[in-house]
């Protein structure tokens, strides 16, 4: 009967599309299972302590030292990987677009771009922290430094891959006419080319450091983690999620609760940024992960 | 008018032949960074592989096919965190791809124009979530709420035959299953948006065709959205897969961290990376020397897996531009 199968398709598309907006609730759902807890369970214990004193007080304690820890090696690891990740961008956008090497680099760089981060802390414990604890005879190990290292290789193809894309959404015209007034090459790309896409590039800056600001693997033995404060770069260093990773494994209630409050700064801090470059990059970007 | 034509000449002449030099400086100095992106990648599975000799090379094939753990005799072997990395892998790519997939069919098909924006913004924030939040969450919230179903599960699904054995053991809330959700969670934005990308690219005439000679969404869907992107559609997996590898805070946390290979899903197991991030800084000589080489073998077989990923995803590209 030519109405039984009219009927079993309707059911079956029926079906089918009840089951995907299912789908998007459950996801849906979860988001805000998470962001819920986070946000009620930190902003319970969000207060002075929190930013005034540090972790060697325990639960009397705040996580002072963390936040600073934190800030230095984010601000440390954009320094690296900001410079490196924007010529890298740029050589692949304006001298290779079209060479075997351009497209070696940039498919090696997505590759990179999803690395287990573990791994790349060991990678910059065998080649920072071993080294340096040889050469200083064990007075420095880890360090700060060898965790702004782990972090700026997790940032570093984010800001590849956006300055790449950045840069080839300027329009050719703009190079074509720098190049007739006989402008290098050399100043065409940093004084016409990178200023017209300074926004892009910027945003993918603080994509990366959306990254690499909540990493606590790559930090677990690059940086290790400090009771103290301190803003030195050579010495052990505490940091946000490393202090979070400790109290969450820690037995007592109250550090639970500390950690909870970090979460939450954390949390916000990531997803205010991602959505603030989200929003801007879908005005400009074609469709890629 | 004062100056000599001659001198005006070799002043250009000085200029060209200096920008040309600056040129050539500024493109090397460009070109070393690129390169650096190929020396992280390199420098990861060589450190790694240097870091881990001792065990790689000292044990060789014992270190693959052992599952003994014993730091007090020196026993290595890396059978039960790769068991462990590949069933929680494969339990999050089995919840993940389908309600992908559903998700990515709301978005492109059945939602109204105004909510797709919001949607799917929100969902991508899922992967920008932390992921030692997911283990916070995960070991706080989730852990209890499992421990409070996982009764029902091995009342319901435990008494099938075969299947049953998976949902048996005790409800501890941690273990394989936990963590193969929590997973699943997290590496579904990844999964969903390359859907989602992919989804957009088939061509309106084709999609229009269908729908002309009477095809419901569904049947559009599946007969000619999905063979269209198939390849894509894969790599989207494959990319999704080769997060779930390498993922390691929130598994740390949910998975119990026992070096046993069970047949329950229930049991706590564990995974390289949260073997590597909860014993490495206590670990000295040869058990930090096994730790590097888990990570390498974590190294090798994510960077296959997304080297699968990107190739599929590139060959759809090269199609589009056609």
């Amino acid at each position: 009967m030519e109405s039984a199968i009219y009927l079993r398709r309707r059911a079956a598309n029926g079906l089918a599309l009840g089951l995907s907006v299912c789908a998007t609730v459950l996801g849906l759902l979860f988001l805000a299972w998470i962001l819920w807890v986070t946000l009620q369970q930190g902003i319970g214990a969000i207060d002075w302590k929190l930013f005034t004193k540090i972790t060697a007080y325990g639960a009397e304690g705040g996580l002072a030292n963390a936040i600073v820890g934190s800030l230095v090696m984010d601000v440390m690891a954009l320094a690296i990987c900001a410079p490196i990740g924007v010529a890298a961008g740029t050589f692949l956008a304006e001298y290779a677009n079209r060479t075997k090497l351009g497209a070696t680099i940039r498919f090696l760089n997505d590759i990179l771009l999803s690395a287990p981060s573990i791994v790349l802390g060991l990678f910059v414990y065998v080649i920072v922290v071993l080294p340096m604890s040889k050469l200083t005879g064990g007075a420095v190990s880890f360090s700060g430094f060898a965790g702004a290292v782990a972090l700026a290789l997790i940032g570093l193809p984010v800001i590849v891959r956006t300055t790449d894309e950045m840069l080839q959404l300027v329009p050719g015209t703009l190079r074509e006419a720098a190049l007739s007034l006989g402008v290098p090459q050399w100043k065409l790309t940093v004084q016409v080319l990178m200023r017209a896409a300074t926004s892009g590039i910027v945003t993918g800056v603080l994509l990366a450091l959306a990254r690499l600001a909540g990493e606590t693997a790559p930090l677990l033995f690059t940086a290790f983690g400090n009771n103290f404060m301190t803003a030195h770069p050579f010495d052990k260093m505490e940091s946000l999620p490393v202090a979070i990773y400790q109290y969450t494994n820690d037995p007592n209630p109250a550090l639970h609760a500390i950690a909870w409050a970090g979460a939450l700064l954390i949390t916000l801090f990531v997803l205010g940024l991602s959505l603030a470059t989200r929003l801007f990059l879908r005005r400009h970007r074609s469709p890629n992960d | 008018m004062s100056s000599n034509p001659a001198i005006a000449v070799s002043n250009v002449d000085q200029r060209s032949r200096r920008d040309a030099r600056r040129d050539a400086l500024f493109r090397r100095l460009l070109k070393a960074c690129a390169l650096l992106v190929l020396a992280a990648l390199l420098g990861a599975a060589l450190s790694t592989l240097w870091g881990g000799r001792e065990v790689l090379f000292g044990q060789g094939l014992h270190f693959l096919t052992s599952d003994a753990w014993n730091p007090v005799t020196g026993d290595y072997g890396a059978l039960a965190p790769v068991f462990g990395t590949l069933v929680t892998s494969l339990i999050a790519l089995l919840l993940a791809v389908p309600v992908s997939f559903g998700i990515a069919l709301f978005l492109t098909e059945i939602a109204p124009a105004w909510l797709r924006g919001p949607v799917s913004t929100a969902i991508e924030l899922l992967a920008s979530i932390p992921s030692i939040i997911y283990g916070m969450w995960g070991l706080f919230v989730f852990v209890p709420f499992m421990a409070r179903i996982e009764p029902a599960l091995s009342d319901t699904l435990g008494r099938i035959p075969l299947l049953g054995k998976l949902f048996q053991g005790p409800p501890l809330g941690l273990g394989l299953l936990t963590a193969g959700i929590v997973l699943a969670v997290m590496v579904l934005p990844f999964i969903c948006s390359v859907m989602r990308e992919v989804f957009q690219t088939v061509p309106v005439r084709l999609k229009e065709s269908a729908y002309a000679l009477g095809s419901t969404t569904w049947e559009v869907v599946w007969d000619i959205v999905l063979p269209y992107t198939r390849s894509a559609v894969i790599g989207g997996i494959f990319l999704g897969l080769g997060r779930a590898l390498g993922e390691t805070m929130a598994v740390t946390f949910v998975l119990g961290n026992a070096y046993s290979i069970t047949s329950s899903l229930l049991m706590p197991g564990t995974t390289i990376s949260s073997s590597i991030a909860n014993e490495f800084n206590e670990a000295v000589g040869t058990h930090r020397s096994a730790l590097i080489a888990l990570g390498f073998l974590l190294f090798v077989v994510t960077f296959v897996v997304l080297l699968i990923a990107r190739l599929m995803l590139r060959r759809l590209a090269r199609r589009e531009g056609a």
